[in-house]
């Protein structure tokens, strides 16, 4: 029987409304509310460090997750989203230092005038496809960034430009601990939304393009309106993220969003399954703690024989970026679905568990 | 009777190739109209023509006295005009449901933000009355064993029905069935032939159908049309249309049999072996 996932026993729908919830049963939506409240609680427990990691997973799992909604809803390519994350971070310190208004809005701020941009960008997306896409992705990656280093009065230029902490109405957010939950909001928030886009007329449209985008048009899809709009959304997530980040760090600079970044954005999305809203985040806590775990090994391995011939401890990030090279090697080969679908598996299998087969 | 769709002196060239030349036909509301002809002779074409995929080079087409020649096909779902594909062209990485969902793109009023905010802004509600619609498509075309199955996992024959359960979804006035049955099985032709008829009578769409089953395309259709190497050579009631000397030399065959499907006739270099 070609049927979807396993639908567990005695779980009968006798409404429409109730076979069209985000969570297929009362317990799996009971134990996301219980992760939630745990993550609630992990700034009392965790510091310094992996406090900070949590905080990194979050904040690129939403540019992920725009990311995802163009190449893995909507089967387009961008290698310029690095550059849409830089422009929000920049956006969002310019206004908050310039405008009398408090951090909080100005994030919000940030991310429609990153999808502004974005959707400019989209226009050309709406003919190009493929390869010729990815060149003009990766122009816009190049002027946004030639733009930063140009444009002073915006960026700062050489100088990174400094961005306030978050705050709002007066009440000023400090630290890891509390801008944990700043995170976690707009987590929690963007994969909401996402996921009720997917389940949406609009969210369809894109799948659909992607899917087979002249039987698409003959349903009545404008392809130029939504191809661009995706590019809009994308952007949208990406400033977000980026504006998160500026009021994180409390500064912005050009170093490390160049199209390494924007390749390992794709990394994140193929990684923990293009077209899969959670993979998106599976994929990008892949990716942020796969260099912790490369120093880890790296560790392991100091002293020993393959240290002394290839003396690793001095290019731990030479090892770092091969690494993210064969995994997205093994992951196209092995597991073009990404983690979501291992994820699917396992779940199915020990649902199935004493009698699989 | 009103007319449904006009053709008018439609040509479509691709550089030297005249895929149509002078075509003109008229479809009145409520036919069951069929268009037949040896491969090669411009069906797929003509219905290009008519949802939109190719703008003819001459000539014009309206639907109900409008001028729809030169309309974008995603602006024609929304004047009525709905159609499946030769080759399946599902979606086929999403559920079935998903599929037919998309079919009402138009009637949907949801977007981007509203969808997002699901339920503040009454896209729930209006998914949900939707949802209602498309169930009743799926009871009518009976597949509600496979509404959540992904498209692309289906046998040849559902997914010609999920096909039509889409083009079903835009609520057309006129659907356009590019080879319903091809490459089906007896019963499945003798299944979807009960659909289209129901389409016809019950729902009372104009069906244009492109078929090479001359057993069904005699059965069902109230006048059909012959195209050979891009002219119209025939247009008229069934039994006319196969009595023309014209159509039994370019498409039929000589023979008597005029009633055997070419492609399970035997042909005659077989018979010569």
């Amino acid at each position: 029987m070609a049927g979807p996932a396993l639908i567990p026993a005695g779980d009968f729908r006798t409404s429409y409304a109730a076979d069209t919830t985000i969570f297929p049963t009362k317990t799996s939506r009971n134990f996301a509310i219980a992760g939630v409240l745990l993550l609630c609680l992990v700034p009392q427990f965790l510091g310094g460090y992996w406090l900070s990691m949590l905080i990194q997973i979050g904040i690129f799992s939403i540019a992920a997750l725009g990311l995802n909604i163009l190449v893995g809803f909507t089967g387009q390519i961008s290698i310029g989203h690095a550059a849409f994350f830089l422009l929000g971070a920049f956006t969002s310190a310019y206004i908050s230092n310039n405008a009398p208004v408090p951090v909080f809005f100005a994030i919000p701020v940030a991310g429609v005038v990153t999808a502004l941009v974005g959707l400019i960008f989209g226009i050309p997306a709406a003919r190009l496809k493929g390869l010729y896409l990815v060149i003009a992705t990766l122009a816009a990656q190049y002027i946004l960034l030639d733009f930063f280093s140009r444009a002073e009065w915006f960026s700062g230029g050489s100088v990174p430009a400094s961005a306030e902490p978050f705050s709002i109405f007066g009440y000023t957010l400090r630290g890891d601990r509390q801008y944990f939950y700043v995170v976690l909001a707009y987590v929690l928030a963007s994969y909401v939304l996402v996921t009720n886009l997917m389940r949406t007329r609009d969210g369809r449209a894109l799948v659909a393009i992607r899917d087979h985008y002249l039987s698409a048009e003959i349903m009545g899809i404008n392809l130029t309106k939504y191809r661009t709009l995706s590019f809009g959304l994308a952007a949208f997530f990406a400033g977000i993220a980026g504006a998160l980040y500026a009021h994180y760090q409390l500064v912005v600079s050009q170093e490390g969003f160049g199209i390494e970044r924007s390749i390992l954005f794709l990394a994140m999305i193929i990684i923990g399954g293009t077209g899969s809203i959670m993979g998106t985040l599976m994929g990008t806590a892949f990716v942020v703690l796969l260099p912790e775990t490369m120093e880890l090994i790296s560790l392991y391995l100091k002293g020993g024989a393959i240290d002394k011939a290839l003396s690793l401890n001095n290019n731990i990030t030479f090892l770092r970026e091969i690494a993210i090279g064969v995994i997205i090697i093994v992951f196209l080969m092995f597991e073009p679905d990404g983690l979501a679908h291992r994820w699917r598996q396992i779940k199915a299998y020990w649902k199935l568990y004493p009698f699989s087969h | 009777m009103a007319t449904s769709l006009e053709v008018r002196g439609v040509s479509l060239r691709f550089g030297g190739v005249r895929a149509l030349t002078d075509v003109s036909f008229a479809i009145n509301e409520g036919e069951l109209f069929s268009i037949i002809g040896p491969n090669g002779a411009g069906k797929t074409s003509i219905v290009n023509c008519i949802s939109g995929r190719y703008k003819p080079t001459e000539g014009q087409l309206f639907y109900q006295g409008r001028d729809i020649t030169g309309l974008t096909p995603n602006a024609r779902p929304k004047l009525g005009i709905g159609r499946t594909f030769q080759n399946l062209a599902l979606f086929h990485h999403m559920s079935v449901l998903d599929n037919i969902m998309v079919g009402r793109h138009h009637l949907l009023k949801n977007n981007f933000l509203t969808g997002s905010l699901y339920w503040l802004t009454g896209a729930r509600k209006e998914e949900l009355v939707h949802r209602r619609k498309v169930e009743e498509i799926i009871d009518f075309l009976d597949l509600q064993s496979v509404r959540k199955a992904q498209a692309g996992t289906l046998s040849y024959g559902l997914r010609k029905r999920v096909e039509l359960a889409r083009a079903m979804a835009l609520e057309p006035r006129l659907i356009l069935l590019d080879e319903p049955m091809a490459g089906m099985n007896f019963e499945e032709k003798e299944d979807m032939a009960r659909y289209i008829v129901d389409l016809n009578e019950e729902f009372g769409m104009t069906v244009v159908m492109i078929e090479h089953d001359m057993g069904v395309v005699m059965d069902i259709s109230h006048r059909v049309m012959v195209l050979d190497f891009g002219r119209k050579i025939a247009d008229g009631d069934p039994a006319a249309v196969l009595a023309d000397p014209h159509v039994r030399r370019a498409y039929l065959g000589e023979e008597d049999e005029a009633l055997v499907d070419p492609d399970d006739a035997p042909s005659v270099q077989e018979s010569a072996a």
